[in-house]
């Protein structure tokens, strides 16, 4: 049986640890409902940009914008978000297994915008390339970074660095329900495959006019707008991400709290007995020199 | 009443305007228009600059609007900007030095991708400086 003080060094160390995931789970509760609302003050923005584009690729036939164009057999890109830091249950190991267990995904025929230190480290040690690094967005995500990272993409696509475009996040479904998603985001073949983030179908009042115009063309509106919504797209996928994220941290240390609760309860079970048995002892031992004086 | 129409700006970070108004001046890529009630259905494509909101039929407000669209349709217009600043929110002094910085690096540099960011910057500190004017 360990000794009283082997117990307590123990005990007292698994509360410290305690202390810490506790606060741990507090900051990521707050740092979740903050990017929470974020997202919700960007939906009605998004909501305009999808609707827009939506009504003019029904409207139009054939429109011919540079965003529509057929990959052929270019390379395909990633945007892939993760965390800075880890503590976060498999939040970004999840994420990075959308390409990396993909056999479709090799680092031949990839190049990868990396947001989040984390995804970095495990997609080197898969030896793929990383194109671009913006881990220093992910903490606090402002507009401006997506505009800057959309910026430099859609340079490269247009460069014919690739022909695809994908964006590897963390869906945000609820507090404690998060899926690793991977998004198509270009070519755009038609309107089926916008991406709608907030999931509710609204007819814009866009949609009911027929005889909208475009200045100066469909074309160049649309060359104009598709920007925009992608810049938009990886705004909100970056707060969903950091939701997500925190919401993962939140479930991780919520557990590690519990586990190091039940465990300072067996352990003062632990130290109670040994404390209980060298009273005896000692009791024992006096009773026992007080027989042999008597 | 009957002459106004909805306006509203939106960005990214917050509803930026939403109000009845009388008549609307906005910088487009095809040149400045001006919007009153019943105007053409019409999606156009902003350029930076100054855009006058006019809630009476004399006094108009301003806002700078940093590149977006504006769709335009007989009783609504909602314009998506990716920034939008009142001119109370604009630092002269930053939207000054914005201004000659950018300058400087159209003059010295040739071509290429620093030029372009170049000129954006140099438009949205002219609109900065213009709206506050």
């Amino acid at each position: 049986m360990p000794s009283m003080r082997d117990i307590q060094r123990r005990k007292n160390s698994i509360q410290s640890t305690e202390q810490i995931t506790k606060a741990m789970k507090l900051v990521a509760t707050v740092r979740l409902q903050k990017a929470r609302t974020k997202a919700e003050e960007a939906k009605p923005y998004f909501e305009k940009m999808y609707s827009t584009i939506n009504s003019i690729l029904a409207h139009s036939y054939n429109p011919g914008s540079k965003y529509l164009l057929p990959a052929g057999d270019k390379k395909k890109a990633f945007i892939v978000i993760t965390a800075n830091r880890g503590l976060a249950g498999g939040y970004n190991a999840n994420v990075v297994k959308l390409i990396t267990k993909n056999d479709e995904f090799t680092p031949d025929n990839t190049i990868i915008y990396n947001i989040g230190k984390k995804g970095r480290e495990i997609l080197n040690r898969n030896k793929f390339e990383i194109k671009a690094d913006y881990s220093d967005v992910v903490n606090e995500p402002i507009y401006r970074d997506a505009i800057e990272i959309c910026e430099d993409i859609l340079k490269d696509y247009e460069n014919g660095e690739f022909g695809e475009l994908y964006i590897a996040y963390t869906k945000f479904k609820n507090t404690v329900v998060h899926t690793p998603e991977l998004l198509k985001i270009l070519p755009i073949g038609g309107k089926d495959e916008l991406v709608n983030m907030t999931g509710e179908e609204n007819v814009s009042e866009a949609d009911k006019i027929t005889f909208m115009k475009y200045e100066p063309s469909e074309e160049e509106v649309l060359d104009r707008i598709i920007p925009n919504y992608i810049t938009s797209l990886i705004f909100g996928t970056l707060n969903e991400a950091v939701a997500s994220e925190n919401g993962a941290r939140m479930t991780a240390m919520d557990s590690a709290t519990s586990n190091a609760d039940e465990m300072i309860a067996n352990l003062s079970l632990l130290y109670n007995r040994a404390r209980q048995s060298s009273i005896t002892q000692e009791l024992t031992e006096i009773i026992a020199g007080a027989d042999a004086i008597s | 009443m009957e002459n106004t129409f909805k306006l509203e700006i939106t960005t990214p970070n917050r509803m930026f305007y939403e109000g009845e108004i009388h008549f609307l001046e906005l910088n487009t890529t095809e040149g400045e228009i001006g919007i009153y009630k019943n105007h053409v259905p019409v999606t156009t494509v902003l350029v930076p600059g100054v855009i006058k909101i006019y809630e009476d039929e004399n006094e108009s407000k301003k806002a700078v609007i940093h590149s977006g669209f504006v769709e335009i349709l007989k009783d609504k217009v909602t314009i998506m900007a990716q920034i939008a600043e009142w001119p109370e929110e604009i630092d002269i002094n930053r939207a000054n030095e914005a201004k000659i910085r950018a300058e400087r690096r159209i003059n010295k540099e040739g071509e290429g991708i620093d030029m372009d960011r170049a000129e954006a910057a140099l438009r949205r500190a002219l609109a900065r400086i213009e709206a506050l004017k």
